[in-house]
């Protein structure tokens, strides 16, 4: 029909996406913000088991280096973990997810836009404390740029695959345990290649297969995960 | 404000819809059109299907049977164009209450991607809604009526044609509804769509009604078992 376009919106231009895209990333950034408390949580967990693995395993130096790369990731691993079931929760509870959903823009933006700010209050800060735990761990001095390096890629991983639980459980009243099953499966490939690569740095050898796997996972999970995560969230919202 | 573009025909066809929820069958065989400058009015007693065939209607979920149609053209064949000229306010008021009414509305305005004059039209809006004065308020700190205020503030703010309204006079007192009777009107005359369920009376010349209690599933609908 020609005389469709006449009066619909002129089409889908870059323009409007971005300003759909910018709109929710600033309103989110606001929240997240202004929320300073729940902010912390996942910090403050990877904070306190870190602390409390001297403690509890062994204070020696070369036991706790053994450990360190991989208790590191588990634990920054179940910190993101616990932060997912917050990330559309009350967007639910107040009736903007579904707004969001019919935004004439495709809901892979504004997932897209969503996710990102998970990734920089979740994924970013723990990144950005691993060196500091990594003292505490004492991790030889040839793992802190392996660590932080793929830490910064495979938590941008851990935020999309999360984000496709926590669309789906988002619906259910008590979905944390479920959320946790069909997450935790997803995540043990970026777990086994980030571990790996700081172990191998720490032995000496090279890290940048590693790398380049967790940025393939990321690649992969850019592209993919919003799909499934805007499919997910219109299947919770139509209930 | 309307100008020629604004004069297009709008049209929205229900063809022999059916809705269930939860296997239960709500109503079957309705079929309406709706064209510009209509304002519909659906009525029927609580449970009887009125949010469910809303949520229809802005394609968040899909009749059991039947087809929306949209300038001809099945739903979700049509989607951005639909979208793009859609205002939906559903039963949750869809406000951050974590928010200021603005900055509410400014996120509402960048999904459109409209950002021409935006600040004064929304300091406008807010004024229309009785919340001048509120605009950098934290929206927990307004009452319900408030609340659902900001949300209808929407009215005044976007350029959308198409309102599909649940129940949008809920805690609204009565000065704030006969004011959106009036945007209503105004709405129809500039050639919008309104589509709201409510229990309350409204004083409107271009008001259609549907009762969705004349639409009850017949025995055979519910023997087919859809």
């Amino acid at each position: 029909m020609s005389s469709n376009s006449r009066y619909s919106n002129p089409g889908p231009s870059s323009p409007r996406v971005a300003k759909a895209f910018w709109a929710t990333l600033k309103r989110d950034l606001k929240i997240a913000i202004r929320h300073r408390g729940e902010l912390a949580n996942p910090l403050i967990f990877f904070l306190l088991v870190i602390t409390m693995v001297p403690l509890g395993v062994s204070p020696s130096p070369k036991t706790l280096a053994l450990l360190a790369p991989g208790m590191l990731w588990v634990v920054a691993l179940l910190a993101t973990l616990l932060s997912l079931d917050a990330l559309f929760r009350s967007d639910f509870d107040d009736g903007t997810l579904e707004q969001l959903l019919l935004s004439p823009q495709s809901s892979y933006i504004n997932v897209m836009a969503k996710v990102f700010v998970h990734w920089l209050t979740t994924g970013v800060p723990l990144t950005l404390v691993a060196p500091l735990l990594g003292v505490m761990m004492s991790l030889p001095e040839a793992g802190y740029i392996p660590l932080l390096l793929s830490l910064l890629l495979g938590t941008g991983s851990l935020s999309l695959i999360g984000a496709i639980g926590a669309a789906l459980t988002v619906s259910l009243r008590k979905g944390g345990l479920l959320l946790s099953l069909i997450v935790m499966p997803l995540y043990v490939p970026v777990l086994i290649f980030g571990a790996s690569g700081v172990r191998a740095a720490i032995e000496g050898f090279a890290y940048n297969t590693q790398l380049a796997v967790l940025g393939s996972f990321l690649a992969l999970a850019i592209i993919a995960a919003p799909l499934a995560i805007a499919g997910a969230l219109k299947m919770s919202v139509n209930n | 404000m309307a100008n020629s573009k604004d004069q297009q025909a709008l049209a929205i066809s229900l063809d022999n819809i059916a809705c269930q929820r939860d296997e239960r069958q709500l109503f079957g065989g309705l079929s309406v059109e709706i064209n510009a400058g209509d304002v519909l009015q659906l009525l029927g007693p609580n449970g009887a299907g009125k949010t469910t065939l809303l949520r229809c209607l802005v394609s968040l979920s899909q009749p059991a049977v039947g087809e929306i149609r949209f300038n001809g053209q099945p739903l979700n064949q049509n989607l951005y164009a639909y979208r793009s000229q859609l205002l939906y306010l559903g039963h949750l008021a869809g406000i951050k209450s974590t928010l200021s009414p603005a900055e509410n509305l400014r996120w509402y305005a960048g999904l459109e991607g409209d950002d021409v004059n935006l600040e004064e039209r929304i300091e406008l809006a807010l004024k229309d809604v009785g919340l001048y004065g509120y605009e950098d308020q934290s929206c927990f700190n307004l009452s319900a009526g408030q609340q659902r205020r900001v949300a209808l503030a929407r009215l005044y703010l976007s350029k959308a044609r198409i309102w599909v309204l649940d129940e949008p006079l809920t805690a609204i007192d009565k000065a704030g509804v006969a004011k959106l009777e009036r945007r209503f009107a105004e709405h129809s005359a500039s050639g919008g769509i309104v589509i709201l369920s409510t229990h309350q009376d409204l004083q409107l010349d271009t008001l259609k009604q549907v009762d969705l209690q004349d639409y009850l599933p017949t025995p055979e609908m519910l023997l087919g078992g859809l």
